[in-house]
């Protein structure tokens, strides 16, 4: 079964939510995903499972609302606007402690932006994507592989953590083909007691709901998920890191930048310069026990990203002044070259002469 | 032998509503939950609950209950529906939040013809939030938010739902009712249970509008509330039933499509 195949990156990334046992699927078309929702229409029915084109993203995320309540693997997918319209359920979800998966193939913003791939809805991943106190798992695929693994792990995630999880990509990941070896299917096995089946007079009946007019029952909810999200922290951070070992500039960089910011480490290697790379492959949780173990070796540390300069934010939490921290990036929907990024390695190594001399 | 005629439902929990006196909310539970015991489907119903004053309905019915975002009820149902298919699904929804913030997916979810059945108060004003404008209002009628009188070159006219709806071939059935008299909420009682046998039998979308009151916003008694709804709303929004594809002849609405897509292509009336 695991042979390659070559796939587009949101075309793989369907197929592995579909042998993770998602059958319900809610989306509305917008570039650079709609090959995704095109894919679903196929294979959905095929799979005895529901594609289904709601109205609107609000409609879509609230029909995925729906069935994860109703203790089904459901998912939406969109790009960086319709994410914002997505908000609101995507609160609501968080709010009533359902599972659930959304896919981000982002665009340049703020508002229509453009279509070409971009990283600009990062602080909105990870900082706010709804209203309210919550957070999602928030993962960031680098390769078309990646979209595929991706997908298939984050229902297990949502699952085991009663949170949304969102698939962070980016037009270009979604738009390449790569060669893949998709995973083997596998059914929903998750014990969903909470679910709203109908109680078949068999037990109490369940509620889904995010309302608590007490407000201290409203906080004891949030200081439950809180208490969750500290045992997210401590198990399912994740990095990969790149010829870190000896390195003293350090680049940090997920997703697509982080391709290009391995060809620039490349040659600034060939250069002299001892540059490596961590990459974060979860966003939320940051993975800040990478970046505090490379902390004594790096001299500086460099992100690198498709947007003015988000992720840096969490870099510069993570280091918490013992090093510089510098960014470079690309906005608007342009992809950063590895000579621009070269090049911004090298102004850091200037920089760190200077400061030594 | 004494005979038991008058219990509270089953499919109600023993919870106090949280409605204010007089208002008819209430009485409506009270019909969708005789339903429930009636078809004995309590246990496979999901009801949903959306924001207004029936937030807490998932509080008051016994069946397992989800609470929706303002006006995203219907998009809520149909992921419940088609998560599980051979379950009941029914909505609760007030008219800010059905026919306002929620219009779009109350049109969608009645044109998919999604075989959910929808309960609809109309009460002509923004209860929970204190009385505000609502799609529904009256012309002239004053609210917080039209303290001089809804002026209709300004807010516009109100929105008649069932007529709205009974057009788009995915509604089943679409009726309105009030429950001002004994009279008028037997007929309720019978037009709420169709809904949900309706839905049942898969014939489409369900939507029973019962015309309402809201005697605290109103600023009126609970008796004078019924009578400025006779006065009032039952005029503007004439009691009865706007479409009903089963009492048409039809099994189902695809059935009811198929004929009315003929009809309109040999030049016949819709
Ligand atoms: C997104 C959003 N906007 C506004 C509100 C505030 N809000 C709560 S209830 C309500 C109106 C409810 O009116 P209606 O649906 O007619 O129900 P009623 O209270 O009259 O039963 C509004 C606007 C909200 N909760 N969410
Ligand atoms: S505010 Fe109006 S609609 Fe709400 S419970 Fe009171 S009377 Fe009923």
């Amino acid at each position: 079964m695991s042979e390659k195949v070559l796939m587009k990156g949101n075309e793989a990334l369907a197929e592995a939510a579909i042998r993770a046992g998602c059958r319900f699927f809610f989306g509305y078309p917008i570039t650079p995903q709609t090959e995704l929702a095109a894919y679903m229409a196929k294979r959905m029915p095929k799979e005895n499972g529901v594609y289904l084109q709601a109205e609107s993203e609000i409609a879509a995320i609230n029909m995925v609302y729906g069935a994860s309540a109703a203790g089904k693997r459901a998912m939406t997918s969109s790009s960086s606007p319709g994410i914002s319209l997505k908000a609101e359920g995507i609160s609501y979800m968080a709010g009533a402690d359902l599972p659930g998966v959304i896919i981000n193939v982002q665009r340049g913003g703020p508002g229509l932006g453009g279509i070409q791939p971009s990283q600009s809805d990062y602080f909105q991943a990870t900082r706010a994507t709804g209203h309210g106190d919550f957070h999602l798992i928030v993962l960031a695929p680098s390769t078309v592989q990646e979209m595929t693994d991706h997908a298939y792990i984050a229902f297990d995630l949502a699952d085991e953590y009663r949170v949304p999880v969102m698939v962070l990509a980016d037009g270009m990941l979604g738009q390449m083909m790569e060669p893949v070896v998709l995973p083997e299917p596998k059914t929903d096995e998750s014990d969903k007691p909470w679910a709203v089946t109908g109680h078949k007079g068999e037990r109490p009946h369940n509620i889904a709901n995010s309302l608590y007019l007490a407000p201290e029952r409203l906080e004891e909810t949030n200081v439950e998920r809180y208490e969750r999200y500290e045992r997210i922290k401590a198990t399912e951070q994740r990095a990969e890191e790149y010829l870190l070992e000896d390195a003293e500039i350090v680049l940090v960089a997920f997703g697509a930048s982080s391709r290009i910011a391995r060809s620039a480490i490349n040659k600034a290697r060939e250069k002299g310069i001892k540059a490596g790379l961590i990459r974060p492959i979860t966003l939320w949780p940051f993975p800040v026990d990478a970046i505090e173990a490379a902390v004594p070796g790096a001299k500086a540390f460099l992100t690198v990203e498709m947007n003015m300069g988000q992720m840096v934010d969490d870099v510069r939490l993570a280091v918490s002044g013992r090093r510089p921290v510098e960014f470079f990036g690309r906005t608007g929907g342009i992809i950063p070259t590895p000579a621009e990024t070269l090049a911004a390695i090298e102004r850091v190594a200037v920089s760190l002469e200077g400061g030594a001399r | 032998m004494s005979k038991l005629v008058f219990q509270r439902p089953h499919a109600l929990t023993d919870i106090p509503f949280s409605y204010c006196p007089g208002c008819t909310h209430g009485i409506v539970h009270r019909l969708v939950a005789e339903t429930l015991d009636e078809l004995g489907i309590e246990g496979t119903t999901v009801g949903v609950a959306p924001v207004g004053c029936s937030v807490l309905a998932y509080e008051f019915f016994g069946c397992d209950m989800v609470q929706a975002a303002h006006g995203r009820a219907p998009a809520v149902a149909t992921g419940l529906k088609r998560a599980m298919p051979e379950n009941v699904v029914f909505a609760y929804q007030g008219d800010g939040d059905l026919a306002s913030i929620g219009t779009a997916e109350t049109v969608h979810a009645a044109t998919r013809g999604e075989k959910i059945t929808v309960i609809f108060i109309n009460n002509a004003i923004y209860g929970m939030t204190g009385g505000q404008l609502a799609p529904t209002s009256l012309p002239q009628q004053v609210t917080q938010t039209s303290p001089y009188g809804r002026d209709v070159n300004e807010a516009g006219f109100p929105i008649r739902m069932v007529e709205m709806l009974s057009t788009l071939d995915g509604v089943a059935l679409a009726q309105r009712v009030t429950v001002d008299s004994p009279k008028n909420v037997r007929v309720a009682k019978k037009a709420i249970k169709k809904a949900f046998e309706y839905q049942v039998e898969g014939v489409g979308y369900t939507i029973i509008e019962v015309v309402s009151t809201c005697p605290t916003n109103w600023g009126l008694s609970p008796a004078d509330a019924l009578q400025w709804l006779r006065d009032n709303m039952l005029p503007y929004y004439p009691l009865g039933v706007y479409r009903d594809v089963k009492a048409e002849g039809y099994a189902n609405v695809a059935e009811a499509a198929a004929a009315r897509a003929e009809r309109l292509a040999s030049g016949g009336d819709a």
